[in-house]
């Protein structure tokens, strides 16, 4: 089997768009980046399967049937990123109620440790400390 | 066997309501459950029984219980003693005091742990059973959670004597893995490995012995333990737990001692131990922490006893074992009464109790004469046994035997310190006035004390008995015999320099201040190793949780770039030839996917930017046809559509433009990420084709899915059935998801019954066929596009259920017919707004997800009823009247439920960013948000 050039190029370009958009700060255009990866990758696992006619028994000849085993998969990956857009465009929202954005904050309590680490100190655990007698 | 330990987990479990129902009278009940263990072990005296029952057979795990001559023993202690504790903490609580119930629960589980840990045939039971007595001590101490001394102390505990598990249970491990067998009785019977080997894992399991009973250099965490109630101290940290370190050491001795660690490493630990405890307790001024470093050196001479791994000396260590768990013990419940009736445990503050308190008194100094090895008591037994035993030893037998003596003094000498602390009458401190002490309070004491001295009388007698686990250590000869008189000779005479010497020491005492630090620094090593690990906890997570996530998914990426580029580098299996397309058509679209991917990333506009995003999700979806995918098609087409509707819904209400704000990776840095990975990702797409080198599983798939599935479009049947547990996982996400929905956009829980309620009372018109919402005139969007939407709408859904059922045979199913029917809801709700929806689908979107998932599982559930598999589906072909030929496939259920998900998920999408999000901006006060409503677009 050889590979389809179209099929490599537009896999590439899909995933650069993707990256790019998801390492955004704003949640919608992660979420526009989560798609066009889903995509790419959708495409990935396509390429693994021979092309052919649809994968319906009796429409044609078995030989000249398309590969169903990345068709399957694929259309599981289809469903599940609508049910992960739908979360991701609630959390955009729900970001932009609470905040007037719908950017991606850094985390507060790794925030906390980082500070902890350029002070040279400890979490506090009160077992790690001297005791006071 | 295995009764004793259910009777004590039931004992464990019932304690808490016993004692509320009951008080403490509950306690004497509850003493019946050690006190039969201990029982069942008088009766099986001289016998050795075995039980084996299968646990985990595939790990060669099984309860395989066996109680050989130590055990015995053991159990007689843990029993015994724990009964007579139970009894006396009935007097020792104050009645309705707070957590005496967790506090009985706790102990009677230690109990059985600890029963189990003496019986346990099998190494990695024991270390479970050993882990428990960790975990129950640890709350035990902890009894007092308010206190921080109480909370560090448990913890201390707990770290050292967890990670002296963990070096032991590797060390386990090695034994029977080399053994094929974790059965003790096996491997002891077995060959055992070679040097090295054999000596890692001894060193290693020793670490677990030696910390779990309080040795150099892991003592530190026993006195820390004293924040314990007396009584659990009593049982815990003088009679049982610490003992199981050296029972270990007693049971594995025979076999292990052969290698050449164990004598050096036990032996000077031991020693060292006993001579840094008995220092250490001559100048505590508590009385409890006086007893506590008397245990560490104790435990320190029965190390060294067990260590030894001579007959001798393990005779002498079970009778010293013994007499140490009776006289300590009885300190202990001595301490506590004065505790109790006095105030104070300070030695300094105390005076004259000797008077006020005879029976008491006697008790105390009955079981510190047995600690001094004083005749005739049991301890004298033992420590004369321990001499004989390294008399005849050479010059490591004198050192041994000189430390002996030096430690045996200290003993002596701390001994007299205690007795004149607790009774004596002490010029210049006023007479100490105790409350009364009740008999059921004294007597556990008394009792104790005077089983001492009942088994130093009967050292004869004992000898039969603890005999044959001393045979064990195999030596010729005749032997020697324990006995209260061995006639003169040089163990008559340390015994007397033992006397003489401490004697010496309490009276130099008396004239000064004791010299020395508090305790050895292992203390201070413990914290600064845990503040060690604490620190370096937090540079780490410092260093590689940034908690931005442009900076986290940058380092995946930047993995998968330099992982991938150098794999295909490194030769990766490139195809021979390549071809352009398989239909030009694909070159066409692919150009058109490409230029929306790329301007997408680059438009500034929330909505130009979701356009092009769904230019490329259509472009795939026709590249799919190209392909002979057409249900992928269909579904593609629907959720790009879906996706649509769902980005329009939201973005209505976000500002029309990404804020522009600096970016914390800057543009180059991010877009050169960005055509790396595209590149790397193209790279491995182009080698990929050559990876499937084996038949792939399909190729069977058509055949299946028209015998099995009874149907012809392999993907679909392959959907409800082949893969269906993979359908399963993914209308469960499907749920959870929509859930996830409902929940982050209804704010209030009052929101979310107020649409309850509109979904039942939307004011309507018409029958139940085109059923209508009132809206205002002023309200209606397009009455041309409402009215349309409503005769489309039955058409559309009809048109969904056919898909369903066709689906089986041709392109379609259960999600293509979902998203139509969603699709059909999503005009309605376009037209004519949430009343209009509320009137198309009069019924909660929860319910129909529920009922969706309900009715999945149950059809999995009924194949596997029916007795095939989960999920297995039936064909079913049935002539009916009118209709003719009905051949139907119970996946067909399976696919309904499915459908159901869908149109779930859509009705709740679409309440929740439409309806919801409408009327958050209709009303003012309940929408927070109001003054930020984006531009339109």
């Amino acid at each position: 089997m050889t590979p389809n050039l179209v099929y490599v190029v537009i896999i590439g370009v899909l995933f650069a768009a993707g990256v790019s958009l998801v390492l955004e700060r704003s949640l919608t255009r992660v979420l526009m980046g989560m798609i066009l990866l889903g995509n790419g990758v959708n495409l990935l696992i396509l390429l693994g399967g021979a092309a052919g006619t649809p994968p319906i028994v009796g429409l044609g000849p078995q030989d000249a049937m398309a590969d169903p085993l990345p068709q399957i998969m694929i259309l599981t990956a289809i469903v599940i990123t609508l049910g992960m857009t739908a979360f991701l465009l609630a959390l955009a929202y729900r970001s932009w109620a609470l905040s007037g954005h719908d950017e991606v904050q850094d985390d507060d309590e790794d925030r906390r440790i980082m500070r902890l680490a350029e002070r040279d100190e400890g979490s506090g655990i009160e077992d790690t400390e001297e005791p006071t007698r | 066997m295995l009764v004793l330990l259910i009777l004590h987990a039931l004992a464990a479990v019932s304690a808490p309501a016993l004692i509320r129902a009951l008080g403490n009278r509950a306690l004497y009940g509850l003493a019946l459950v050690p006190a039969s263990a201990a029982a069942w072990a008088v009766t099986q005296t001289g016998r050795t029984p075995t039980l084996s029952i299968p646990w985990v057979p595939q790990l060669g795990i099984g309860l395989d219980l066996r109680m050989g001559t130590l055990s015995w023993l053991l159990l007689l202690i843990v029993g015994g003693i724990g009964a007579i504790v139970l009894v006396y903490c009935a007097s020792y609580f104050t009645p309705g005091a707070e957590g005496l119930g967790r506090f009985a629960a706790v102990f009677l589980s230690f109990a059985g742990a600890m029963t189990g840990l003496v019986l346990t045939d099998d190494l990695l039971l024991l270390y479970v059973f050993w882990e428990l007595t960790t975990v129950f001590s640890y709350l035990l101490i902890g009894q007092s959670p308010e206190q921080a001394a109480s909370r560090r102390a448990a913890m201390q505990a707990l770290v050292v004597t967890t990670f002296g598990g963990l070096a032991m249970l590797v060390g386990f491990v090695m034994l029977g893995e080399h053994a094929g067998t974790y059965r003790w009785s096996q491997i002891a019977a077995g060959p055992l490995p070679g040097g090295g080997y054999l000596a890692t894992a001894v060193v290693l399991i020793l670490l677990g012995a030696l910390s779990k009973s309080a040795v150099f250099p892991f003592s530190f965490w026993l006195p820390a333990a004293m924040a314990a109630p007396t009584p659990a101290s009593a049982y815990l940290h003088a009679a049982s737990m610490v003992k199981a370190g050296v029972f270990l050491l007693g049971l594995l001795g025979p076999v292990l001692s052969a290698a050449g660690p164990w004598r050096p490493v036990t032996v000077v630990a031991g020693l060292t131990t006993m001579l840094l405890g008995g220092w250490a307790a001559m100048r505590q001024h508590d009385l409890k922490l006086l007893l506590a470093y008397g245990t560490v050196s104790q435990l320190g001479l029965l190390t060294v006893a067990f260590g030894a791994a001579g007959r001798t000396a393990a005779l002498a260590g079970a009778t010293l074992l013994l007499s140490h768990a009776l006289f300590k013990a009885a300190l202990f419940l001595v301490v506590g009464v004065i505790d109790k009736v006095t105030g104070t445990r300070d030695l300094r503050r105390l005076s004259g109790l000797g008077r006020r308190l005879p029976a008491v008194a006697v008790a105390g100094c009955l079981a510190v004469a047995s600690m001094a090895g004083v005749p005739p008591l049991l301890g004298f037994v033992g420590k004369e046994a321990l001499f004989a035993a390294f008399a005849e030893d050479g010059t490591t037998g004198a050192v041994v035997l000189v430390t002996l003596v030096a430690g045996s003094g200290l003993t002596v000498a701390y001994g007299l310190r205690f007795l004149w602390g607790a009774f004596a009458t002490k010029p210049g401190v006023d007479g100490t006035v105790p409350e009364r002490a009740g008999f059921a309070f004294v007597t556990p004491a008394l009792v104790l004390a005077a089983a001492g001295v009942a088994a130093g009388v009967a050292a004869g007698g004992l000898d039969s008995l603890l005999s044959p686990y001393a045979d064990g250590f195999g030596e010729e000869g005749p032997g020697y015999h324990l006995a209260l008189w061995h006639g003169p000779g040089l163990p008559v005479v340390l015994s007397v320099a033992v006397f003489v010497l401490g004697g010496l020491i309490y009276a130099g005492h008396r004239r000064r201040e004791w010299p020395g630090q508090r305790f050895p620094a292992a203390d201070g090593v413990y914290r600064r190793l845990m503040s060690g690990v604490d620190r370096a906890a937090v540079e780490v997570t410092g260093a590689t949780q940034r908690g931005s996530l442009p900076f986290s998914l940058g380092s995946i990426l930047i993995v998968l770039v330099v992982l991938g580029a150098v794999t295909l580098s490194l030769g990766a299996p490139w195809p021979s030839g390549v071809r352009l397309w398989d239909t030009p058509l694909q070159l066409v679209v692919g150009l058109v996917v490409v230029a929306a991917a790329v301007l997408a990333v680059n438009t500034r506009r929330r909505m130009t930017a979701m356009i092009l995003v769904g230019v490329c999700g259509y472009g795939v979806a026709l590249l799919f046809v190209l392909h002979g995918a057409p249900d992928l098609a269909l579904t593609q087409f629907l959720v790009e559509t879906v996706t649509i509707v769902m980005f329009v819904l939201v973005l209505r209400r976000l500002p029309a433009r990404f804020s522009a704000r600096p970016l914390r990776i800057n543009r180059w840095t991010r877009n050169t990420l960005a055509v790396a990975t595209g590149l790397v990702t193209s790279g491995m797409a182009y080698a990929a084709v050559m990876g499937r080198q084996a038949v792939p599983i399909s190729v069977d798939f058509p055949d299946l899915s028209v015998s099995y599935g009874g149907g012809n479009n392999v993907v679909n049947v392959a959907l409800v059935d082949i893969r269906a547990w993979d359908t399963m996982g993914e209308i469960s996400v499907l749920v959870v998801a929509a859930t996830g929905v409902a929940s982050l956009i209804f704010r209030r829980s009052q929101a979310l019954q107020q649409r309850r309620a509109e979904q039942g009372n939307v004011p309507t018109t018409g029958s139940g066929w085109l059923r209508a919402a009132e809206v205002p005139e002023s309200l209606r969007q397009s009455i041309i596009l409402q009215v349309v939407a409503r005769l489309l709408f039955h058409t559309i859904v009809l048109f969904s259920i056919y898909l369903l059922f066709a689906g089986h045979n041709m392109p379609g199913g259960g999600f293509a017919g979902g998203l139509v029917a969603g699709l059909a809801l999503t005009t309605r709700y376009l037209a004519g707004g949430r009343d209009e929806l509320n009137a198309a689908a009069p019924v909660d979107a929860g319910l129909v997800l529920g009922t969706g998932l309900l009715i999945s599982v149950g059809t999995g559930a009924a194949a596997l009823i029916a007795g095939g598999e989960v999920l297995q589906s039936a064909l079913i072909d049935v002539h009916l009247p009118l209709l003719g030929h009905l051949h139907f496939a119970t996946s067909a259920a399976f696919d309904i439920g499915v459908y159901l998900i869908v149109v779930g998920m859509v009705l709740e999408i679409l309440r929740s960013l439409g309806a919801e999000l409408d009327r958050q901006a209709d009303i003012p006060e309940m929408s927070d948000e109001s003054d930020k409503v984006g531009e339109p677009v």
